[in-house]
């Protein structure tokens, strides 16, 4: 059974994390931006996404994180992702989203790259 | 009856007047004169009415009437009259003239008269009805002279031949009515290999509907050469027929353009019955908007393409079909032809199934009251055809079902044709890959094609070859070749130069080794397709 869409919002340090839970589609849009407005709103230069708990991304969701990384690049943030599962890091290199959303496996590599970027 | 009255006086008064001398059966009578010109008489007339109230000779000098027939009797010179009575209806006159020896006629005279009259009465009778009989003779023949005359034309006109076309069966079948009727069907070759499909039916029957016939049929060929599009091939006919048609008349006219190579017809319609096709998915009406020809100069035609698949058939036909009636003046009607084409089994032949269901509806001993014309084309089901399309083997269904279209179903879609799958053992990369462009391609269907209706069903089918697996997903919207999209691109979606949206043909389209999309007036087909490995069939 999908699980419907959920998300949270952590924090590392400076460094906010937006975990995504259940099936990421067109309904999950207003709770998707309102994360990340809460997640942004001490004006961090990195926001990490977690999909570890995400089981489906159909082509609106693709979208939406489309608009998430349109609305970063704006104010010069950079988006991280983590636990994608291998056919979604797939999707993500197809669309192409991998050349702008460096990958990790895990929310341990995530938080190292992250802290370098910060640093930098 | 006053008619056929006033011929009979006439008849008689002329046989009367050219052989006196047959009236010579008594001595007396040699003294009967010609009477020239003929008298008629009018139903109105009172002596009409006194002569069948008084049998009898009757001396026309005494009488005191307003009558016409009596002042040109009269006038004729006629003197003396004897009515001719049969079954107690007056059916001539026995008119004499003055004796030659200038006396009154005698009451022996009268009585004579009177007598031959009483005989005479019944051959005259006899007489009358022969001549009847002979005219009516003459009009019969006359009649069926004609009809011969517009069955030459007829049959003469329509095609000597069935055409020949790989892969189709085409069939037609003409019974004219006893009155002949306006019918007609053709088929015309057009260029690269295209044929043209004709039915017509003209108002009026007989000569005259067969005359305009043979004008439009050659019309539709001179046509149909010069121009390519089937609204155009009827609107110049339409203005050619139109200034010469007689007034009432008119043409209605199916005009389809099949190209046998790819199932493509085109066709567009004057008015004629809507004919009726047969796919997979039910009994479907080949509607075009368009008026009859002949009736106003500068219409235009509707024009409307579809693509008929393996296995389809379509039936042309008249209204002598669909108009019949039953012993009980029940009609044929469209439902019950309709739901005949879909109760049709295939492999048995259209034409003859239809003929045997017009035949039980209308009984023995039916009078067709108007020609009935079928014409049938099937694009046989072959399976070399449908191996050669998919290139990889004969194909056999693992599962099929239906979704409503409502939002979300995509999942449910995506997990039973991967359950229908799992013993293929796909590696799970290129099982995620097909599940996800299932889902997409459902999401188009549920979306674009059926508009959200939760009552129209996206159907599913799972087929498997010894190479390939396909996925093929049927929406009701109708097929529309995919338009040609802008590509997504990352970078101008992220300059907001284009939509962040437009993915979901895009990864299809990537994450299957072929996409197919195909469809009719009515449904949109994508069909997803899987190269297999060695091992996984």
């Amino acid at each position: 059974m999908s699980k419907p869409f959920s998300v949270s919002v952590r924090h590392f340090d400076h460094t906010p994390v937006i975990d995504l839970h259940g099936e990421i589609n067109s309904l999950a849009d207003d709770d998707l931006n309102e994360a990340y407005v809460r997640a942004v709103q001490a004006d961090p230069s990195v926001v990490m996404l977690n999909f570890s708990d995400v089981d489906y991304i159909n082509s609106k969701g693709i979208a939406l994180i489309v608009g998430l990384l349109a609305q970063a690049r704006k104010k010069g943030r950079k988006l991280i992702t983590y636990g994608l599962s291998p056919h979604y890091v797939e999707i993500f290199n197809i669309t192409r989203l991998s050349d702008f959303m460096h990958n990790f496996e895990n929310e341990q590599e995530a938080l190292g790259a992250a802290t370098v970027e910060v640093k930098a | 009856m006053m008619k056929d009255s006033r011929n009979w006086w006439q008849v008689l008064l002329r046989r009367g007047s050219r052989e006196p001398q047959s009236a010579a059966v008594a001595p007396t009578l040699n003294a009967l004169s010609v009477v020239e010109p003929m008298v008629e008489m009018i139903e109105s007339d009172p002596l009409l009415l006194y002569f069948q109230h008084s049998p009898g000779a009757l001396d026309i000098e005494t009488l005191q009437l307003d009558s016409p027939a009596l002042r040109q009797l009269r006038a004729s010179g006629v003197k003396l009259v004897v009515p001719l009575m049969s079954q107690g209806e007056l059916i001539g006159l026995l008119n004499l003239g003055p004796r030659l020896s200038e006396q009154d006629y005698s009451s022996d005279d009268r009585a004579l008269l009177n007598t031959l009259a009483t005989q005479a009465s019944p051959a005259v009778r006899v007489a009358q009805l022969v001549q009847q009989q002979q005219v009516e003779t003459q009009q019969r023949e006359r009649l069926e002279q004609e009809l011969r005359v517009a069955r030459l034309i007829q049959q003469t006109l329509l095609p000597k031949a069935l055409p020949s076309l790989d892969g189709w069966n085409v069939n037609a079948f003409y019974q004219p009515a006893r009155a002949v009727g306006g019918d007609f069907y053709d088929f015309i070759d057009l260029p690269d290999g295209r044929i043209a499909f004709v039915i017509g039916d003209v108002t009026d029957k007989g000569v005259p509907a067969a005359l305009v016939m043979a004008t439009i049929r050659a019309i539709l060929r001179t046509s149909a050469q010069r121009l390519i599009t089937p609204s155009a091939v009827l609107e110049q006919a339409n203005d050619l027929l139109h200034p010469d048609i007689p007034p009432k008349m008119f043409v209605t006219c199916l005009y389809a353009v099949l190209e046998p190579a790819t199932g493509r017809l085109l066709f567009a319609n004057a008015g004629h019955d809507v004919p009726y096709r047969r796919t997979d998915g039910g009994v479907l009406e080949l509607r075009a908007r368009g008026m009859p020809l002949g009736l106003m100069p500068g219409m235009s035609y509707e024009e409307k393409e579809i693509t008929m698949g393996s296995g389809e058939s379509i039936l042309f036909y008249s209204d002598g079909l669909v108009e019949a009636h039953d012993t009980e003046r029940q009609m044929f009607g469209f439902p019950r032809l309709q739901a005949l084409m879909q109760q049709w089994d295939e492999r048995t032949d259209l034409i003859a199934y239809m003929r045997d269901q017009l035949e039980s509806f209308t009984g023995v001993g039916w009078e067709q009251e108007d020609d009935v014309t079928l014409m049938t084309l099937e694009r046989v089901c072959d399976v070399a055809q449908e191996e050669s399309m998919h290139a990889n083997g004969t194909w056999r269904t693992i599962k099929t079902f239906s979704v409503p279209s409502q939002t979300g179903n995509e999942r449910a879609v995506m997990e039973n044709v991967a359950e229908a799958l799992a013993s293929f053992n796909l590696p799970q990369a290129r099982m995620e890959r097909l599940k996800t462009a299932v889902a997409e391609a459902t999401m188009n269907a549920i979306e674009h094609g059926n508009q959200n209706r939760a009552e129209l069903p996206v159907d599913v089918a799972v087929l498997a070859s010894d190479h390939q697996l396909a996925v093929r997903i049927t929406d009701q919207g109708g097929h529309t070749p995919i338009a040609a999209k802008e590509e997504p691109n990352l970078e101008a979606k992220l300059e907001g130069l284009q939509s962040p949206r437009g993915w979901g043909l895009f990864l299809i389209k990537n994450l299957v080794d072929e996409l197919r999309v195909g469809g009719d007036e009515q449904h949109h087909v994508v069909e997803l397709l899987v190269n297999l490995e060695e091992g996984q069939s």
